[in-house]
């Protein structure tokens, strides 16, 4: 795809300079939350899958509860974020490959469904094998949990999304891994010993690298649709997003041997994660509301 | 549709009468050229080839320079003018024309402020070679030698250029081949000269030999959906139906009242006009020996207008008033002076379909809020009555084109809502039932009336096919007449209207007629049903030449088949049809057969067009530009400013000292419609649909404007007259040009739609606060076009602060006296 | 352009029938609007006959307000206006005042008349564009495309049309419309949008607000047609002079696929609000859902390296 060109202000009109989009009706918290919930979800149910392999059982159980937790969490804030929750079901009336949000919709219905077994055998003891199965299983639908938003997003008109179908999920790839380390941090924070749960501190890192890296990606994003990821509202939230993983990232490095570093760690990605999901969807809106963004992608695109 | 110019003057063609546009667009796609004069660019002006922005009150100057442009040229239609108008008459030698009067003519009164026609009368003499000096057309090329392109420039703003791209425009899309249209509404008439803006134009019409004609014309924009229907069968107190004027109170009989009326030409018939009418309205009880009841019509004894009423009323001199289908809080000048007389009288009803200012405004006006009228002083007791909406009951459109169209009844009125004829029919059943038996003699009239209907369901509707029977008119065996071709003078015959005798024909309601455009001719004849005689042009005898031929092929529309001895065409012909084109009458002819059969004007004494008119006009034969009452300018042609004749009411002390000078009140404001709402709002601002279409009152001012006074586009402004102040919306739009005016500098024009009242959905300051009360003289239409005014950016003082505001202006005006 | 794969073609590119592609073996042919704007007069009928004959709710009385923008009060296309008209007033201004709307010149001054004509000259360029919008009934809907629940559907008219008792208001929709026509209401939480009068169609009539419009500036007929119809009209207008039309969404080989309801105008797109290059998202779908992947792989390649490292 070809790099759009700016198009100079004086030559820009439109129509009283409202906005040739509409303003995308998914709002604040309910967005980034369930965003930033499904990651967690995704990449914990296969930290949890790859800890049971590895044997790690403390950051096993650990994962299949968080992987849980979070996908309750993550389809509460998707239901109440419809215009009609009652009718959360109408979701899996079809199966359609077009439509991310259907995809989402059923790879969230059956990661639910996976990560549920494996965290009720976890708390329960029942059935271990179908729970380890299960549990498997998740660490197949929990990639596809974390990265589909970012074809949710980017299968859309908004400028600032569509554009950057490439970075987000790998945005949302790495948000994940640095959301489940952090998870894998904060409950080593609170416990003596914390030897299960170095690869969570290595996964911390490493998706706190690809998410930096992610979210520079995003601001050197072509021309003008990248805009929002640097200027604005949106532009600040993403670089304080940065340097709260990065700051996670750094506290990490201290995790092993401190637990105050570790809660700090698994605090500061945590936050980190939520300011990036925010800083996304306000680019998003901001494109959205300026048709500016909207002319200069198509012309400049053409 | 068949014009290859239409100018749309004094309207906003698009945006009140949008699908009568359709037409133009239509015409536009066949490569017609339009042209929009306004001072502002609206709706029309967008869709027009050329927009030509004015000012207001000047178009007398803009058409008069058009006509000079026609004579100085020598671009009339020289054998139409010679033959078709009275350019030929020969003018006596007292006559002496505004030219050589200083702007006025020989005649004139300033103590009556009202002109004798003496010596306007022509002598009877014609010149066909137009050269002799006293002819009216040397007399027409003297009159309008001074309307040059630079005094309409001084005038109307309008500069030269564009001036001589209409004048340039206008002559060739006339003549043999082609044909221009004007089309006014009340841009031309609300003035103080509005009857001389469409006289100048019928001049200029004439001229160019656009009368009669497929494309020409000029064609009154009508108001309401039926306003020409409540003409011809008028709500208007000096006439009766089909124009027959109202008895004057020296009208001691019908002999006597018939010599008002001319005897040549098809009013030559007036005796069986008025006759079949008299038994309409008094069946048996009309006979030759009473003069068919003559004697009950009333009288009138002088200005019964709507203003004249008003002043009346606050004198006390009128206790009860009914408004039907009008609301004059609103919708009429000096709207302050409708709501301060309606407080002074006994009673009032209201028949409206909402309850609309008029019924409200004793409660809810602003003299409520400024203190100067109280709810509990006020001792008009008001009854309002619901009434059934057009849609509620049957009956007939009559639209702008004289058309008549049937509309049936689609769904029952809610509630205690009626139609207005029900309400009428009963209300006189339950008179006439008081009255029964009563033998005073000026009972007499009323229980002579017809009054018999036929009554369906269990409201007892009258049938509205039964009235529209009685107008058609019957014969004596009680047969339909088929048109008022059959009326007699002798009582045999009766008719409601003569004009609307055959929409009945053969007994077939033709008013309901639906025949689409594909299964019939262009002019389409089977839609509806056109007064006179189903015809779709008048006077279209002048579509062809004196020889009866077409004047073109491309025109053709009516013409003489020697062979068949008659008129023929693709409409009816609006003549004789068996009067061939060499016809000469008869001496001392009357009727019709006292015109020749190379006279199509044939509503005209002499059958010809009126270039110069000798009688019938209060203001002069030929119009003459003069300055609205309210003006910045001083009149850039005359001595004589202002209407030497038009009516003001300045002895009146509710209008005293009304008029405010351009010192104190700069700017000039003009009032018109938007497509989104309905006159006086009573049935827009009460409709979600069209309320949220424009929400609030706004005026539209020219940026230069908005920068000079700091007035911010989506703030608000108060504008101010002397005789009020209201606030509106500020739009700034590049629509409304200042205009620049050679050794005047720039006139400024403010632009307010008149739609809003306190009432209803949306509600907004009434714009007709601000206006005067001053009216044509011939037609009694108020200035509602043009005042002078100032604006300030903000909201306009409330309560009794809003009164010291206007008081304030008035006195740096001088207005008022010391006390 | 040349006819793509049959999975790719439903994502992008021409598509023929429509209806055949939604699965009706029989079907009438595809129907659509042609909005000439240069014979619109901004009377609004076509909104209020639309408001009237789909019963749209009222507005709150309390919050209406003039805009400030020219006659639009309408502001835009929404959940309870299914058509919006839009006013653009363009012409000279005079010196140093502000514009309508508190824009620039250069914000609605189209090149070609910026500069022309002072306040006294001869025909001044005044220009005041009208044009109704409306649902485009794209042959690629993005709408459609992205509807979870199956809400949306193409008729057998080849048009598109929201089922409200499906539909949960997921509101993907209405980020998914590249014209932003289709939005949610918010007191009942589903989305709404012209039905080009679906239930008029099926009845043998055509769509209420063409119906209304008293100078045919809404066309309604059978798309093909219309298409013909359309090209006519811009030579004519060329023909005489009016060099600025142009056909818009009219073109089966652009972004969406071609437009069911497409233009005439008389300027650019965007000064009417309009995009001037949509083109269906669904596009770039298939990449999107690579790079998804790729990024899902990194994922269990990050965890796997995570714990690959010996236990401390
Ligand atoms: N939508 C809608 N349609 C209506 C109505 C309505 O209220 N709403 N009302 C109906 C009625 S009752 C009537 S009478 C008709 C009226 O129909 P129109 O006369 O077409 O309507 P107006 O808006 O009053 O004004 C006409 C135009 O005259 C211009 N004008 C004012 N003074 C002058 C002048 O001196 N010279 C020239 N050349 N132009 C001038 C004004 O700027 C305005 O644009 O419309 C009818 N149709
Ligand atoms: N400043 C300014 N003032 C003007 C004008 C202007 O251009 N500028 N124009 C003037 C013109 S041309 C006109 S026509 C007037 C209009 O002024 P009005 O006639 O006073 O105003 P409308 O709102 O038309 O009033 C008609 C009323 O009739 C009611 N109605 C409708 N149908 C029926 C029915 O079948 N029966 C009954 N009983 N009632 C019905 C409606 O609800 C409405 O309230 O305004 C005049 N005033
Ligand atoms: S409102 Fe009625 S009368 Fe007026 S233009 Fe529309 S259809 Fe004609
Ligand atoms: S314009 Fe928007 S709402 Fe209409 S069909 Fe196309 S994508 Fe859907
Ligand atoms: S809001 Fe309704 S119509 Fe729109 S995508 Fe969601 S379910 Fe489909
Ligand atoms: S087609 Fe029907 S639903 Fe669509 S805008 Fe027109 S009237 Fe409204
Ligand atoms: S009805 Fe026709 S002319 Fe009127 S605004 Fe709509 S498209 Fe334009
Ligand atoms: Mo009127």
């Amino acid at each position: 795809m070809s790099e759009e060109r700016q198009v100079p202000e004086a030559e820009f009109r439109s129509y009283y300079g409202r906005p040739i989009l509409k303003v995308t009706r998914w709002k604040e918290p309910h967005l980034p939350a369930y965003l930033f919930l499904g990651e967690l979800s995704g990449a914990a149910a296969v930290l949890a899958a790859a800890a049971a392999a590895t044997r790690r059982p403390a950051l096993a159980r650990s994962g299949r509860l968080i992987a849980a937790a979070a996908a309750y969490g993550g389809a509460g804030f998707l239901t109440a974020e419809l215009g009609r929750p009652e009718r959360f079901v109408n979701m899996l009336r079809v199966a359609k490959p077009t439509s991310p949000m259907s995809m989402g919709s059923w790879i969230l219905a059956a990661h639910s469904g996976l990560v549920s077994a494996a965290a009720a055998s976890e708390v329960t003891g029942q059935l271990p094998v179908l729970g380890a199965a299960a549990g498997l299983a998740a660490s197949v639908t929990g990639p596809l949990l974390a990265t589909y938003p970012g074809v949710l997003l980017a299968n859309t008109a908004v400028p600032a999304w569509h554009t950057a179908y490439r970075e987000l999920p790998l945005l949302f790839a790495g948000g994940a891994m640095t959301a489940a380390g952090a998870g894998g941090l904060a409950v080593s924070a609170c416990r003596a010993d914390r030897t299960d749960f170095d690869a969570a501190r290595r996964l911390a890192l490493a998706g706190a690298v690809m998410e930096s890296a992610a979210g520079f990606g995003l601001e050197r994003l072509h021309g003008l649709s990248g805009e929002p990821y640097r200027q604005g509202n949106s532009g600040n939230l993403l670089r304080t997003a940065r340097f709260l993983t990065i700051g996670g990232a750094a506290a990490t490095l201290a995790a092993r041997r401190s637990r105050i570093a570790a809660g700090a760690a698994a605090a500061l990605l945590t936050a980190g994660g939520v300011c990036a999901k925010f800083a996304v969807l306000r680019a998003g809106v901001a494109s959205a509301r300026d048709p500016r963004y909207v002319v200069a992608a198509q012309r400049g695109g053409a | 549709m068949n014009s290859d110019c239409i100018v749309i003057a004094g309207s906003n063609m698009a945006e009140c009468h949008p699908v009568a546009f359709q037409w133009v667009v239509e015409a536009k796609r066949r490569g017609a050229t339009i042209i929009h004069v306004d001072p502002r660019f609206t709706r029309t002006s967008a869709l027009a080839d050329l927009h030509v922005p004015n000012r207001v009150g000047g178009d007398v100057v803009f058409l008069g320079a058009l006509i000079n442009h026609v004579l100085s040229g020598g671009h009339e239609f020289r054998e139409y003018v010679t033959a078709y108008t009275n350019a030929a008459d020969i003018l006596p030698e007292e006559y002496v024309d505004a030219e050589d009067g200083a702007g006025l003519f020989s005649g004139y009164d300033p103590a009556t402020r009202s002109y004798d026609n003496a010596t306007w009368r022509p002598t009877g003499e014609r010149d066909l070679t137009l050269s002799h000096p006293r002819c009216v057309f040397q007399v027409l090329k003297r009159h309008f030698a001074r309307y040059t392109p630079e005094r309409v420039q001084r005038a109307c703003g309008i500069s030269p250029q564009d001036f001589s791209r209409i004048a340039a425009t206008l002559v060739s899309c006339s003549g043999r081949e082609r044909t221009t249209a004007w089309v006014y509404a009340v841009g031309w008439t609300q003035h103080t000269t509005g009857v001389q803006h469409i006289r100048t134009a019928a001049i200029l019409q004439l001229l160019l030999g656009n009368m009669g004609r497929p494309g020409g014309g000029i064609l009154a924009l009508r108001g309401h959906a039926s306003i020409q229907g409540s003409t011809d069968i008028p709500t208007l107190f000096d006439l009766l139906p089909g124009y027959l004027p109202m008895p004057r109170p020296d009208d001691v009989s019908l002999e006597r009242y018939l010599t008002r009326i001319p005897d040549t030409g098809f009013w030559g018939n007036k005796r069986s006009y008025l006759v079949s009418l008299l038994k309409a309205w008094f069946g048996d009880a009309a006979t030759a020996e009473n003069d068919f009841c003559f004697g009950a019509l009333p009288r009138i004894s002088g200005d019964h207008g709507t203003y004249r009423t008003v002043l009346d009323m606050i004198e006390g001199k009128i206790k009860g008033y009914f408004l039907w289908g009008q609301n004059p809080a609103v919708g009429s000048a000096g709207a302050r002076l409708q709501r301060l007389a309606m407080a002074k009288l006994s009673w009032l009803v209201v028949r409206d379909l909402t309850v609309i200012e008029s019924a409200a405004f004793w409660k809810n006006s602003p003299e409520i809020a400024t203190g100067e009228l109280r709810t509990d002083q006020i001792g008009t007791e008001v009854f309002f009555i619901p009434a059934a909406s057009h849609v509620e009951k049957g009956g007939t459109f009559t639209n702008t084109q004289r058309m008549l169209q049937w509309h049936h009844k689609a769904l029952d009125p809610p509630a205690d809502a009626r139609s207005d004829l029900w309400f009428a029919y009963h209300l006189g059943k339950r008179i006439r039932a008081r009255l029964a038996g009563s033998t005073a003699a000026r009972d007499r009239g009323l229980l002579n009336l017809t009054w018999e209907y036929p009554e369906s369901g269990e409201e007892a509707e009258p049938a509205a096919e039964a009235v529209l029977q009685e107008v058609n008119g019957r014969g004596p065996d009680g047969r339909l007449l088929s048109g008022f071709a059959e009326l007699k003078g002798d009582g045999s015959t009766a008719c409601g209207c003569w004009i609307y005798s055959g929409c009945f024909a053969g007994g077939v309601n033709q008013t309901a007629r639906r025949r689409p455009h594909t299964e019939q001719s262009w002019v389409a004849p089977e839609w509806g049903w056109a007064w006179p005689a189903n015809r779709r042009i008048l006077y279209n005898r002048a579509s062809a030449d004196p020889a009866g031929r077409p004047w073109s092929e491309a025109k053709a529309y009516v013409w003489w088949d020697a062979e068949a001895g008659q008129w023929t065409g693709h409409d009816v012909p609006d003549f004789e049809r068996g009067k061939p084109p060499d016809f000469v009458p008869e001496p001392g002819a009357a009727g019709p057969a006292a015109l020749g059969g190379a006279d199509p004007f044939i509503m005209q004494r002499d059958g010809k067009g009126a270039l110069f008119v000798s009688a019938g006009l209060a203001d002069g034969p030929l119009p003459t530009h003069y300055e609205p009452a309210e003006s910045p300018l001083v009149n850039a042609l005359y001595k004589q400013d202002d209407s030497p004749v038009a009516k003001s009411y300045p002895d009146h002390p509710a209008t005293h000292n009304q008029l405010g000078g351009a010192a104190v009140y700069p700017f000039v404001v003009t009032t018109y419609r938007l497509t989104e709402h309905h006159t006086a709002g009573g049935m827009s601002r009460t409709l979600s649909r069209l309320a949220e279409l424009q929400p609030e009152l706004f005026c539209e001012v020219s940026p230069s404007l908005a920068a000079l006074r700091g007035l911010e586009n989506g703030g608000w402004a108060t504008i101010i007259t002397a005789r009020a102040a209201i606030e509106a919306r500020v739009l700034v739009t590049r629509r409304v040009r200042p205009l620049r005016i050679p050794g005047e500098g720039v006139i400024h024009q403010i632009g307010l739609p008149y739609h809003w009242g306190s009432e209803g959905m949306v509600t907004g300051d009434t714009v007709n606060d601000l206006l005067p009360f001053v009216v044509d003289p011939n037609v009694f239409i108020q200035e509602s076009k043009v005042a002078t005014c100032d604006v300030k950016p903000g909201r306009r003082p409330r309560g009794p602060a809003l009164t010291d505001l206007v008081m304030r202006y008035r006195r740096e005006a001088g207005l008022e006296e010391d006390r | 352009m040349k006819h793509q794969a049959s999975v790719a073609s439903r994502l992008y590119g021409r598509l023929d029938d429509v209806s055949g592609e939604a699965g009706y073996a029989e079907h009438p042919p595809r129907v659509g609007f042609f909005t000439d704007t240069s014979v619109c007069i901004g009377c609004k009928a076509c909104e209020v006959a639309c408001k009237e004959w789909n019963a749209l709710p009222d507005p709150d009385a309390g919050v209406l307000k003039l805009s400030g923008e020219s006659y639009d009060n309408t502001s835009a296309l929404g959940a309870s206006s299914w058509r919006h008209v839009a006013f653009i007033e363009q012409g000279p201004l005079d010196a140093g005042a502000p514009a309508a709307g508190g824009l620039s010149p250069a914000d609605v001054l189209g090149p070609a008349l910026a500069g022309l004509a002072s306040p006294d000259s001869v025909a001044p360029a005044t220009r005041w564009l009208m044009a109704s919008d409306v649902c485009k009934h794209c042959t690629h809907a993005a709408c459609l495309d992205v509807c979870p629940t199956g809400a949306l559907v193409r008729t057998e008219f080849g048009t598109v049309i929201v089922q409200s008792d499906v539909c949960n208001g997921c509101a993907y929709c209405v980020s998914a419309c590249p014209f932003g026509v289709i939005d949610r209401r918010e007191d009942d939480g589903r989305a709404w949008k012209c039905t080009m009068c679906y239930d008029r169609l099926r009845g043998g009539m055509e769509p209420a607000c063409a119906k209304a419009c008293p100078t045919d500036s809404i066309q309604f007929g059978p798309l093909d047609e219309l298409r013909v119809t359309a090209a006519a009209r811009v030579q004519e207008l060329h023909a005489s002079g009016v060099t600025d039309a142009r056909l818009y969404g009219a073109d089966p080989d652009d972004g969406i696929g071609g437009a069911g309801a497409f233009f005439l105008l008389l300027d650019e797109p965007e000064v009417y609000g309009l995009p001037p290059n949509p083109v269906v998202t669904t596009k770039d779908l298939p990449a999107m859902w690579k790079w998804a992947g790729g990024a899902a792989a990194l994922l269990v390649a990050g965890v796997a390296a995570a714990f690959a490292g010996r236990r401390p």
